[in-house]
């Protein structure tokens, strides 16, 4: 015997297999990130007040990021009906436009991460701390032989608080210029990795596992655009829904930015 | 889909799309416009307001291009039981970490 | 014939694509590899879990006779063990004796591979796998090669599991619920190990889920109606479910515990943490008890994951020994159903003492009074089948019977942990050792030995051996209990689990006079749950004989042995790729064992109307 209904519906249940598990699937996906949302409102919640992060982020890297997902999201859906109608050239103009979305999203994502590692908070031995991004270091900077110079593009603040909500009118109004740090003068040195505080933690972890899924997702994709479409020669019906199934997912993936972008971005 | 399912073309398609995307720029415009606004005291409103867009976002792209508003009963069935379970997880999580035995300190 | 069939279409697609890359019918015989290593056959699969989970429970077992050593004789050196242990495990098993890390990561590991790489394998993924597509009268799973990947993912696991052991520090110390900080603050990257190991445990659990469900769902046989499923099935879809679902909030904890191992960051690192009298480096601000939330949301249902397939098992062979229906088949299903539902609200009642508040701990204490229901009722309908059965008395009815008690007495000392006012004193203490483990030893692996014994002769054509068959239970029997026993007695008096000691320095013997110290006689009950531990481990000398000695040697038997009703016995012995040479049509429920008009007594499930026979008899309903 054969396994039945890996093409078409299942009477009593009215769907494929494959459908079926991909919905099975994407059902402990919202548990996985519905385990991380949760953790994100609750370390939020019990963060100590003014400690939280806000403005962070590039709101304009951010928007245009929603925006490729978001037309990558419709090109997916174009990519599945130009199967339906057996448009196969189409297919291919459309799921050829979601894996160059993809990369784009990924190539700003990595941008964004770079600009955070190269973001250092300094805490000086006389207590105010200095702020920016990382211009140069001097060939004999070293922390630990207290050697050297640090140059950071940024401000000086006297409490750390003020690097919090970015938002603030104090904040926005800031002038960023260029300083020369001793390292000497340096207590404690620190990029915005994940270790910076829980805000970076969460940010880095959670943005990260989605862009693995639009990782894992693009190369599914890019499978079934390239070498896995020779499947439409022989069974056009079961290629629609692997298009439909991975579809599925990639809608999925879109889904969670959606709110993705507002809570790290915007909030 | 399905071979029961109606004929479909790909300009349906396109319209439909069309709106959508439009739809989710004005949203993430107003989201974002919410954001910078001066709106109540603190982000309490704004998040709330802003989380609301995203929720329509988030409907939007489930609803139409998941096809969930046309989907069978069999998966509304599991997606129930998975919602129900999300807002278990949290809801729970949060009364847990809120209260606190009668007579002892708080935050 | 056709009455039976017309609302199903034929069951081979006419469109679809024959020879397809999921499950192409192989031709030639395939190789050694591709039969029993990369095989996408769910009975491969099956046994292949089967006996890897075997060989992780005895490794587990093991872990735990040494421990037992270790509180029986406190730093005494390992007899006869002592000198490889420190060979292999170097100064942590200094002068061949156990030191107290050493005790941790044993303990922290004894409890994992257990639950993780010993009993849900065994019950979920080895009998589901083998049994449940032949109930349902299905080809195959509905994804064969997640399957595969399902397994290798699990085996992956369980080498760095494993593996972690021999790392510098040694194996994960914070016990199998690794609470942070302390998960996190201990100088071993053995935590590192299991995180990764855990994320490749739970991604091979999601997709075995994703693939039960599915199968269940989508591939039943024509006729075989949700309430015509064997019991055992039902038990199995309701705990893919509760994989499916509980799993991923402990994944993205385990991920986010990894951050804070590997990458410095504070998910569960509370602000100004001091190690070792030190404040660490640590950013501060997040929340240890947000892992025990996360965990246990994971925690609990897990226990159901434990124990339903075991019943599912029970069921089975007790009905087929009872020679009758299941009592209350209706309450059974709903009752399972309500199980899994109730099993992902009760997960706080493992935190009373986490100072959570009254009214959230009424909740959980309320969800978890209410659970015990369905739990009951499963436990009674089992226990009213036997009424007015002419029961036949085998080595699997032996174990299904002694579940029944052993399951009844950890379920019932449960109770007062469920409450917060008994769980404040109980909790932490052997007590709730001894009631879990009467839960998951005495009672799931019972389940899971009664299993083996009846399916052996599925998978093999060849009965196990009858007469070691029942020593091996009346040993297990006898000194399972003198095991677990002794430790509700130990746990009331005080003593506390994770103790490397054994619970020396709290004895009356070292500190004389003061109050509520533990008295010689419950400290003497070491020793004794020592002899009786080993003397378990020696009982199972005849099960790992017969086993594989039976397969070739062992008494055989027709394709069904038992005279069973369900599906998986009426396929050719060993099934072949495919499972069934004809459509099954299934026409009645799974427990028609009083049948007078049949062959035997009993009504088969289904007919295979292309053989020619069968279906002239009338149904029995």
């Amino acid at each position: 015997m054969d396994i039945p209904y890996t093409v078409h519906n299942r009477p009593d249940t009215g769907i494929y297999n494959a459908k079926l598990g991909i919905w099975l699937f994407l059902a402990s996906e919202v548990m996985l990130f519905g385990g991380l949302f949760s953790a994100y409102v609750l370390l939020r919640a019990g963060a100590e007040p003014g400690m939280w992060p806000h403005g962070w982020l590039d709101v304009r890297l951010g928007t245009i990021n929603t925006l490729l997902l978001a037309l990558s999201a419709i090109t997916t859906l174009l990519a599945w009906a130009a199967c339906k109608v057996r448009e196969f050239g189409k297919f291919k103009f459309f799921h050829g436009c979601t894996i160059l979305l993809a990369l784009t999203f990924l190539g700003i994502k990595s941008y964004e991460y770079h600009d955070k590692f190269i973001h250092y908070e300094i805490a000086l031995n006389d207590g105010t701390f200095v702020d920016g991004h990382l211009k140069e270091k001097s060939a004999d900077f070293d922390l630990k032989k207290k050697t050297g110079t640090v140059t950071l593009h940024g401000r000086v603040v006297q409490d750390r608080k003020e690097l919090m909500d970015l938002r603030m009118p104090a904040a926005q109004a800031a002038v960023l210029e260029e300083h020369v740090i001793q390292a000497a003068d340096i207590k404690k040195m620190q990029n915005y990795g994940p270790w910076h505080n829980t805000f970076t933690a969460i940010y880095f972890t959670m943005t990260g596992l989605h862009a693995l899924h639009i990782l894992g997702g693009t190369l599914v994709i890019f499978y079934l655009w390239g070498p896995g479409s020779r499947m439409w020669k022989t069974d056009p019906e079961r290629f629609t829904n692997r298009i439909e199934v991975s579809g599925l997912f990639w809608h999925f993936v879109d889904l969670v930015w959606i709110f993705l972008f507002p809570v790290m971005y915007l909030t | 889909m399905s071979e029961t399912e109606k004929p479909v073309t790909l300009q349906s398609y396109i319209r439909l799309c069309t709106v959508i995307f439009i739809v989710v720029m004005c949203a993430v415009g107003s989201m974002i416009g919410t954001s910078f606004a001066h709106i109540g005291e603190g982000w309490t409103a704004k998040v709330a307001i802003i989380l609301a867009i995203a929720a329509v976002n988030a409907f939007l792209v489930a609803g139409y291009l998941m096809h969930l508003l046309s989907e069978k009963k069999l998966i509304y069935t599991v997606l129930t039981f998975t919602v129900i379970f999300v807002i278990g997880l949290f809801g729970l999580t949060l009364w847990a970490m809120t209260d606190f035995p009668v007579g002892t300190a708080t935050h | 014939m056709q009455a039976n069939v017309q609302q199903f279409p034929p069951f081979r697609e006419p469109g679809a694509a024959h020879g397809h890359d999921d499950h192409g019918h192989e031709h030639h015989e395939p190789g050694f590899w591709t039969k029993y290593i990369f095989s996408s056959d769910h009975k491969v699969i099956g046994i292949q879990y089967g006996i890897t989970a075997l060989t992780f429970l005895l490794f587990g077992f093991f872990l735990m006779l040494l421990m037992r050593w270790q509180i029986a004789h406190p730093t005494q050196p390992v007899p006869f063990l002592g000198p490889l242990l420190e060979k292999m495990l170097g100064p942590m098993a200094a002068g061949g004796a156990i030191s107290a890390d050493l005790y941790n990561a044993f303990g922290a590991m004894h409890g994992t591979i257990m639950v993780f790489l010993g009993v849900v394998p065994l019950a979920f993924a080895a009998f589901g796998n083998y049994v449940v597509p032949l109930m349902i009268g299905a080809p195959d799973m509905t994804f064969p090669r997640i399957n595969m990947a399902s397994y290798h993912a699990f085996f992956l696991g369980g080498v760095v599991m494993f593996v972690s052991f021999f790392i510098p520090g040694g194996a994960a110390q914070a016990g199998w619920t690794s609470y942070s900080p302390l998960a996190t603050t201990i100088p071993t990257n053995g935590q590192a190990f299991w995180l990764v190991g855990m994320v490749l445990l739970i991604t091979s659990s999601l997709l075995g889920a994703v693939n039960f469900i599915a199968t269940i769902i989508q591939l039943r046989a024509p006729g075989m109606t949700w309430m015509r499923l064997p019991w055992f099935v039902w038990a199995q879809f309701v705990t893919a479910f509760i994989l499916l679902l509980a799993f991923p909030p402990l994944e993205a904890a385990g991920v986010l515990q990894l951050m804070d191992n590997a990458l410095g960051t504070s998910f569960f690192l509370p602000t100004g943490l001091a190690v070792a009298g030190k404040v660490g480096e640590a950013s501060g601000g997040g929340s240890p008890l947000l892992w025990q939330h996360l965990f246990w949301f994971l925690g609990h249902p897990e226990v159901y994951v434990l124990i339903l397939p075991a019943m599912g098992v029970v069921a089975e062979i007790v009905a087929n020994n009872t020679r009758k229906p299941l009592w209350g088949y209706k309450s059974l299903v709903y009752s399972v159903l309500a199980v899994g539902f109730l099993s992902f609200i009760v997960w706080a009642h493992h935190m009373y003492m986490t100072g959570m508040g009254q009214r959230i701990a009424t909740f959980f204490q309320a969800t978890t009074m209410i659970i015990s229901i369905p739990s009951v009722i499963i436990l009674t309908c089992l226990l009213l089948s036997l009424w007015g059965g002419s029961i036949r008395i085998n080595t699997p009815m032996l174990f299904a019977l002694g579940f029944l008690p052993m399951f009844g007495i950890g379920g019932l000392t449960g109770l007062p942990l469920g409450l917060a006012a008994a769980d404040l004193y109980l909790h932490d203490t052997y007590y709730v050792i001894a009631h879990f483990h009467y839960v998951v030893a005495p009672g799931t692996i019972f389940a899971l030995f009664a299993g083996i014994y009846f399916w052996f002769p599925k998978m093999t054509g060849r009965k196990m051996n009858e007469f070691w068959g029942r020593v091996h239970f009346w040993c297990s029997f006898v000194f399972m209990n003198l095991v677990f026993m002794p430790m509700f007695a130990q746990g009331i008096k005080g003593m506390i689990r994770r103790m490397s000691d054994g619970g020396v320095n709290y004895s009356a013997a070292r500190v004389p006079g003061a109050i509520d110290t533990l008295p010689g006689s419950i400290m003497e009950l070491n020793t004794w749950i020592l002899w009786a531990a080993i003397a378990l481990g020696i009982a199972q000398i005849p099960f790992i004989i017969n086993l594989f000695w039976s397969i070739k040697h062992g008494e055989k038997v027709g394709t069904n042995p038992w005279q069973a009703t369900t599906l998986d016995w009426h396929t050719p012995t060993p099934p072949p790729h495919g499972n069934f040479p004809q459509e099954p049509h299934v026409v009645r429920g799974p427990y028609e064992y009083n049948a007078p008009g049949f062959e035997g007594g009993f009504a088969p499930q289904a007919e295979f109307p292309a053989a020619g026979q069968g279906h002239a008899q009338p149904a029995h309903h």
